[in-house]
């Protein structure tokens, strides 16, 4: 359902300052906070930190934070390199992973908030069980009643290899499924970005014998039709692919099939 | 209905108490996109012509009913207001038009790739500028 305020229980109120001492080269980083122990609102903490003490990127910053300054900040992080998408958070306003981000492509003071329009279960870690749900109803994997060759695998052309890039590098950071307005609205029905490419990723595998029950379980005003070619979910997508473009694919394989 | 992402707003303190989650800020904190803004522009824009096809509609239910009508409705148009409403009008019919075509071009797949998308955003804006302005100086040349 549209609702543009935050609930009551969810305001931001203004939190606490960690000034950083004789720092030369001071950037404030200002973080979303919420504990469920205090019985208090969401807040936001300003912290001070000296970049010539610290790595590049953001998620530098927040491990130094945690190390040295406020052991109580949590998030996800994993592998640093923008392959596990554990990360995934909004920073100056747009989703992306805090390890490919460089501190220094933000003007100003960091915000630093969780993926947007999520349950938070602390600080800037939201609850992803909707959208892991999402992604399984999917059925994310290759279904045939073919069995594979006795002597090796399946093969594919190089032609019908080619049609699964740009899909199968998706990490499932959920970046573009959290910046999708109509996701925020509807996302109870609606897959979002993520899911729906996923969806189309074996959607349009050569070596995929159920195509048809794929578009069959997709063909629902809620789940696909839910997407307004809004192109949030491209903009923000951290790993550069395009989800917009897949939504578009099998809205035109529906399209097609209806002849 | 309830949403079926009421559930997830259920959490436990450490100590076993229930409580409410909060739910992340969303349009507070996003940077406004050329992408988001002209989606919910068509949305708002298709609203006002409808709005703005029952004013038209007014007029010539007026023009069909006496002298008397049509001279009153002809004169709340010709008034600043009217005219400013008309431009608006028109400023929408040739924005809907466009962000229109722009969405035709996505239904037939074409036009998602990002430089692609930007430049028709652009388009988008400069063909409704344009337009209006030469809606309204043939229709002000023509009185």
């Amino acid at each position: 359902m549209v609702e543009f305020n935050l609930p009551a229980n969810s305001k931001v109120h203004k939190g606490k300052s960690f000034p950083a001492k004789d720092a030369k080269n001071a950037k404030t980083f200002k973080i979303y906070r919420w504990t469920p122990d205090d019985g208090a609102n969401p807040r936001t903490d300003s912290y001070e930190i000296d970049l010539d003490k610290c790595g590049p990127m953001v998620l530098d910053a927040l491990i130094k934070i945690k190390n040295e300054v406020d052991t109580t900040l949590t998030f996800r992080r994993s592998c640093r390199e923008g392959i596990c998408g554990s990360c995934a958070m909004n920073i100056d306003g747009t989703n992306t992973l805090a390890c490919l981000k460089p501190i220094a492509d933000v003007k100003g003071d960091v915000n630093i908030n969780p993926l947007p329009h999520m349950p938070v279960i602390k600080d800037l870690v939201p609850d992803l069980s909707q959208a892991y749900a999402q992604y399984r109803s999917v059925e994310p994997w290759l279904q045939s009643e073919t069995p594979p060759p006795p002597d090796g695998e399946r093969l594919q052309s190089k032609e019908e290899r080619a049609l699964l890039d740009g899909m199968w590098e998706c990490i499932l950071c959920f970046c573009c499924t959290t910046s999708c307005p109509s996701y925020w609205w509807n996302g109870d029905r609606y897959l979002g970005p993520a899911t729906l490419m996923a969806a189309y990723r074996w959607i349009a595998d050569s070596r995929d014998e159920r195509t048809g029950e794929r578009l069959d379980a997709l063909e629902d005003p809620f789940k696909l039709y839910r997407c307004h070619t809004i192109m949030n979910c491209t903009q923000t997508c951290p790993k550069g692919l395009n989800p917009a473009k897949a939504i578009g694919e099998i809205k035109s394989k529906l399209a097609e099939r209806q002849g | 209905m309830t949403d079926v992402r009421e559930a997830l707003f259920i959490a436990r303190t450490t100590d076993g108490r229930t409580v409410r989650r909060p739910l992340s800020p969303h349009l507070q904190i996003y940077k406004p996109q050329m992408t988001m803004a002209l989606s919910i522009m068509h949305r708002i824009t298709g609203v006002a012509l409808a709005v703005g096809a029952l004013i038209l509609a007014s007029w010539l239910v007026a023009a069909a009913s006496s002298d008397a009508a049509f001279d009153t409705v002809s004169m709340l148009l010709h008034s600043w207001i009217g005219k400013l409403a008309l431009l608006g009008w028109t400023a929408a019919l040739w924005f809907h038009f466009s962000t229109g075509i722009r969405h035709l071009f996505w239904d037939v797949g074409h036009g998602f790739e990002l430089p692609q998308v930007q430049a028709s955003a652009r388009f988008v804006l400069i063909a409704t500028a344009v337009l209006t302005l030469v809606t309204w100086f043939a229709g002000l040349l023509a009185l």
